[in-house]
């Protein structure tokens, strides 16, 4: 292809039109994703709630339970830590989901329809970039973990942290759930307490065995429950992983199904 | 150029949003190179019908061809870009970065350096998108409708908003690129852009086309021309009777006379009579635009120049 300065001689046309080709995967990309990453990256506000805010209560209310040991002898800090964990990566995946209502917000879905970009592949960079926003969440809680004496074998790690990022998917779906639902700048405003909420369903900030039994019961359906539990089965070696695994797979299921409604909706409106 | 397919073929469109009817059986055709205004009121159906162009809503009835092909089909091969009028920018990013996502969706884009250059904005490729003003984000969406190359470019009211040296300035950078021979449309309510800078206008007004041809064509259908001369004694029976005379006035030596069709009167005037000092002063499109979109239904006036 040579458009080099045809528009310089006044020619009459410029890119010819046989050599125009749409892009490959929708026009999904690595330079966008890495910019879409580094755009997360560089916002403050995004910094101090997923990956500050965790290691803080990490440092605040798990810290003073050093020393100390569940039933089954696991570190009350370890036990802490994981629920930390899931706790940062489902904050982290929904606001890159969430991303999505502000950018409704400000128009960019309707100026991306003007591009050749295929909306499944601007949802599949928003989810990806959630997802890496998830694990650096998870990877912050557990360096500071670490660094405050926490010590798990090998296969915890990997399997608890597995567990709290895969898992934390549940609430990419649920972000762009919301972000398809409330075109919002401020999205996130109102997600946080929400998220905090759910988050005390799932055990994440006091075990559930100290919550009323009718809260206990009604926490085995909230979203949370399952990751949260999932997570540190591998630390506590009990809970019921199979339930756990059945309510992640619901939730996603149910998000992803009220996301890609609305996504729908929203893409061929008007 | 060979080439015997209409850049944009609009047919027989309609629109409503609930009881509002928005347009209201719009057919357009555009051939390759033109530049055409869009010219209406606020509210006229312009937005609409750019909208309905570009396959960001789809038309109630009728249909949109564009290089013959749907406007989808036509945005995903980057053969059709647009400016909008407001938001569709991500406030966080840099000039250069939204330039550069933009960039990446297509396989054969123009370089980023080429087309911040090309709208001016060269020098600003690092600032956020949220400190710039509203005539450098207007130019930023210029600069990212480059990018494809396309054949076809659509301005929805790009100047909204701005001051003047910021119009001037977009209009410029729109100018240089014009002699290419793109095709470009644009929709305005300053009719003074529409004057300088399209080489035929077509006029809405309540979802209609209500006027549509060259700028002077546009001027006269509304307003006619005044012809004026010297002329002891007009015979204003005689000049009453030329074609196209709409009025006739005589004043002491002087004869004026209103026409649609200034020509005839002249040539009338300067070789069948002893006129002299003649001249012929055309309303400005100002007078025409609120001739035509205020004035009562003008469906006559419709056709009658293509």
């Amino acid at each position: 292809m040579t458009t080099t300065d045809t528009r310089t001689d006044s020619a009459v046309t410029g890119t010819d039109a046989s050599t125009r080709r749409r892009p490959a995967l929708g026009g999904f990309n690595l330079p966008n994703l890495l910019l879409e990453i580094r755009r997360v990256l560089r916002n403050r506000r995004t910094l101090v709630f997923i990956l500050i805010m965790p290691a803080v209560f990490f440092l605040l209310f798990g810290l003073p339970n050093r020393g100390q040991t569940l039933e089954g002898g696991a570190q009350a800090t370890a036990y802490i830590m994981i629920s930390l964990a899931v706790y940062g990566a489902m904050v982290a995946t929904t606001s890159g989901g969430a991303m999505v209502a502000v950018e409704r917000a400000q128009g960019w879905s309707r100026q991306l329809r003007l591009t050749p970009l295929r909306p499944a592949a601007y949802v599949a960079t928003k989810v990806i970039t959630a997802m890496v926003l998830g694990l650096l969440a998870v990877l912050v809680e557990f360096a500071v973990g670490v660094f405050s004496g926490v010590s798990l074998p090998m296969h915890v790690w990997l399997l608890a942290g597995l567990a709290a990022w895969l898992g934390s998917l549940v609430f990419a779906a649920f972000g762009l759930f919301v972000g398809y639902l409330a075109p919002a700048e401020n999205v996130m405003q109102f997600l946080g307490p929400i998220l905090a909420i759910l988050a005390m369903f799932g055990g994440l900030f006091v075990p559930l065995e100290v919550l009323p039994h009718v809260m206990q019961e009604i926490a085995r359906f909230t979203p949370v429950y399952g990751v949260g539990e999932l997570a540190r089965s591998p630390l506590t070696g009990s809970g019921d992983t199979a339930t756990a695994v059945l309510n992640i797979a619901l939730w996603t299921v149910a998000f992803g199904f009220g996301a890609s409604r609305l996504f729908r909706r929203d893409t061929t409106r008007v | 150029m060979p080439t015997t397919t209409p850049t944009v073929e609009l047919t027989d469109l309609t629109k409503s949003y609930g009881a509002v009817t928005a347009v209201a059986g719009l057919s357009l055709r555009i051939r390759p190179g033109e530049v055409v205004a869009f010219l209406g009121p606020n509210g006229a159906g312009k937005t609409t019908t750019i909208d309905m162009l570009l396959g960001l809503a789809r038309p109630d009835t009728g249909t949109v061809r564009v290089f013959g092909d749907s406007p989808v089909d036509a945005v995903a091969l980057g053969r059709i870009a647009a400016v909008m009028q407001t938001g569709g920018l991500l406030k966080d990013m840099t000039v250069a970065e939204t330039v550069r996502m933009t960039a990446n969706f297509y396989p054969h884009a123009r370089p980023v350096a080429e087309v911040l250059d090309r709208a001016g904005i060269a020098d600003i490729a690092d600032r956020r998108v949220g400190k710039c003003s509203g005539g450098q984000q207007q130019r930023l969406r210029f600069a990212m409708a480059l990018l494809p190359d396309p054949d076809l470019m659509v301005l929805d009211e790009p100047t909204t908003g701005m001051d003047v040296a910021g119009r001037r300035d977009f209009w410029t950078a729109i100018r240089r690129d014009a002699r290419a021979g793109r095709t470009v449309l644009f929709a305005t309510h300053y009719l003074e852009e529409a004057d300088a800078y399209a080489d035929r206008i077509v006029l809405i007004r309540q979802g209609r086309i209500v006027a549509d041809g060259t700028t002077a064509e546009v001027k006269n259908l509304a307003a006619g021309r005044l012809v004026r001369a010297t002329l002891p004694g007009a015979d204003q029976v005689r000049l009453a009777a030329l074609p196209g005379v709409e009025s006739v006035e005589v004043r002491g030596d002087t004869v004026l006379v209103q026409a649609s069709d200034s020509d005839a009167v002249a040539r009338h005037l300067l070789t069948a009579t002893a006129a002299r000092d003649l001249e012929i002063t055309s309303r400005n499109l100002e007078d025409a635009f609120l001739t035509l979109t205020t004035g009562t239904p003008t469906d006559d006036l419709q056709g009658s120049l293509r």
